[in-house]
């Protein structure tokens, strides 16, 4: 059958944040990506959905310079990630892009001010600035109280909005959550799903979401499939 | 379940006749329900008024002869709308999508193609949902979430059977 509405969405607008195009990855004679064409507008929630093992993970690794692809280009606010050495793109990660994982992967000795706090420290930024920053954003995600804790004194609902405080404390461009509250039962699930997207919506930060749960793609303004490392399906609703 | 696109691809993929028609749709869609004769002949005669199918002579058989019957262009245009278009999250939205998704196959059309589609219409009444949860009053955001719960159960079936093509696809050549 030939459908247009069954055509995957590669067009690149001019309002794109994010250009992919033609991104391959394989891990020995596993093809993880074959061939990839994802524009992400500015501003725009984006959820990547798609069955485990369908190639989203290696496809948010690629798109946000972690991992090289093999071949292909990544544009981010108009700089070549793919382009850049090593060293180049960790720099840029630093400033332009944020991570939130599913686990936190907070610092488990540091408090919560001081996790959300080093990015910024990374970056070059005085301890004083650095940490008055950093309790703006945990006032921001209702979290003032917590400050002084480690993330194991914390819930996992809270622990997480640290993590999307660090996230956002150094005003990325663009974020990355991979599967932000996979851990989470659905009520702190949708606690830190709401305090994340009020917190990047308000910032007009762009936000590639990975998760398998419609809940959490829900908060989207739109979704995109990946399966077999292709995109799959239309995309509809929100896309500029 | 519409009944009346379930027949029609049916005669697509070769039941050229009543008795055949009965048959291959009560293997397929009528374990429970099985379709009546009367139904399946004013079907027919809607469908050849439509101008989606059309007489092809008589066969003689064992009995009567029986009529034979082919699908016209305007009737397969028909069914390739009918195929990829996705049908309103609904109670009954099951049974449909399933008699799709079993043509698709038996038809050699997309059926990836189709529950991709219909993924895609739920996420949007999801997204909806959620959007209009947003400043809702708790009572009404309990019935939103019912709503959402519901919506989800049928992607979960979407994903099992989009898992599964591959194998529904053999097992459907092979009775065929």
């Amino acid at each position: 059958m030939t459908d247009t509405a069954l055509t995957p969405p590669t067009v690149a607008t001019a309002t794109a944040l994010i250009e992919a195009t033609g991104l391959y990855k394989s891990f020995g004679p596993t093809e993880a990506l074959r061939g990839i064409d994802l524009a992400v507008n500015r501003g725009e929630v984006l959820a990547v959905m798609g069955p485990s093992g369908s190639g989203k993970s290696t496809l948010l690794h690629c798109i946000a310079g972690v991992l090289p692809p093999d071949s292909g280009r990544v544009v981010i606010d108009g700089t070549d990630v793919t382009g850049l050495s090593a060293d180049a793109r960790a720099r840029f990660r630093l400033s332009k892009v944020g991570f939130v994982f599913q686990f936190g992967q907070l610092l488990p000795d540091l408090s919560a001010l001081d996790n959300v706090a080093l990015p910024l420290l990374m970056g070059g930024m005085n301890r004083r600035t650095a940490a008055k920053q950093a309790q703006e954003w945990l006032e921001r995600l209702d979290l003032a109280d917590q400050a002084s804790k480690v993330p194991g004194n914390m819930s996992g609902g809270q622990a997480q909005r640290v993590a999307i405080a660090r996230a956002l404390v150094t005003h990325p461009s663009v974020v990355f959550a991979d599967e932000p509250t996979g851990s989470l039962d659905s009520v702190a699930g949708e606690k830190v799903l709401r305090a994340m997207l009020d917190a990047v919506r308000a910032a007009g930060t762009t936000v590639v979401l990975i998760t398998h749960d419609p809940r959490t793609a829900a908060y989207a303004d739109r979704e995109v499939i990946v399966r077999d490392g292709r995109l799959s399906g239309a995309s509809r609703g929100g896309a500029a | 379940m519409d009944k009346a696109p379930a027949l029609l691809g049916l005669i697509a993929d070769g039941a050229s006749h009543g008795y055949d028609l009965k048959h291959r749709y009560d293997a397929y869609f009528g374990a429970e329900r099985p379709i009546a004769f009367g139904q399946i002949y004013s079907t027919i005669a809607r469908m050849i008024r439509d101008g989606y199918i059309e007489p092809l002579g008589e066969e003689p058989g064992a009995g009567p002869d029986r009529k034979r019957y082919g699908v016209t262009a305007t009737g397969r245009e028909h069914l390739r709308q009918w195929l990829s278009t996705p049908d309103e999250p609904s109670p009954t939205l099951q049974s449909n999508l399933f008699a799709k998704t079993v043509l698709a196959l038996l038809l050699d059309d997309d059926a990836d193609g189709l529950l991709d589609v219909q993924r895609h219409a739920h996420l949007a009444r999801m997204r909806d949902l959620t959007t209009a949860k947003h400043n809702a009053p708790m009572l009404e955001r309990l019935a939103i979430d019912h709503a959402l719960f519901q919506i989800e159960a049928d992607l979960r079936w979407i994903d099992l059977a989009s898992a599964r093509l591959a194998d529904m696809r053999q097992e459907i050549l092979r009775n065929d």
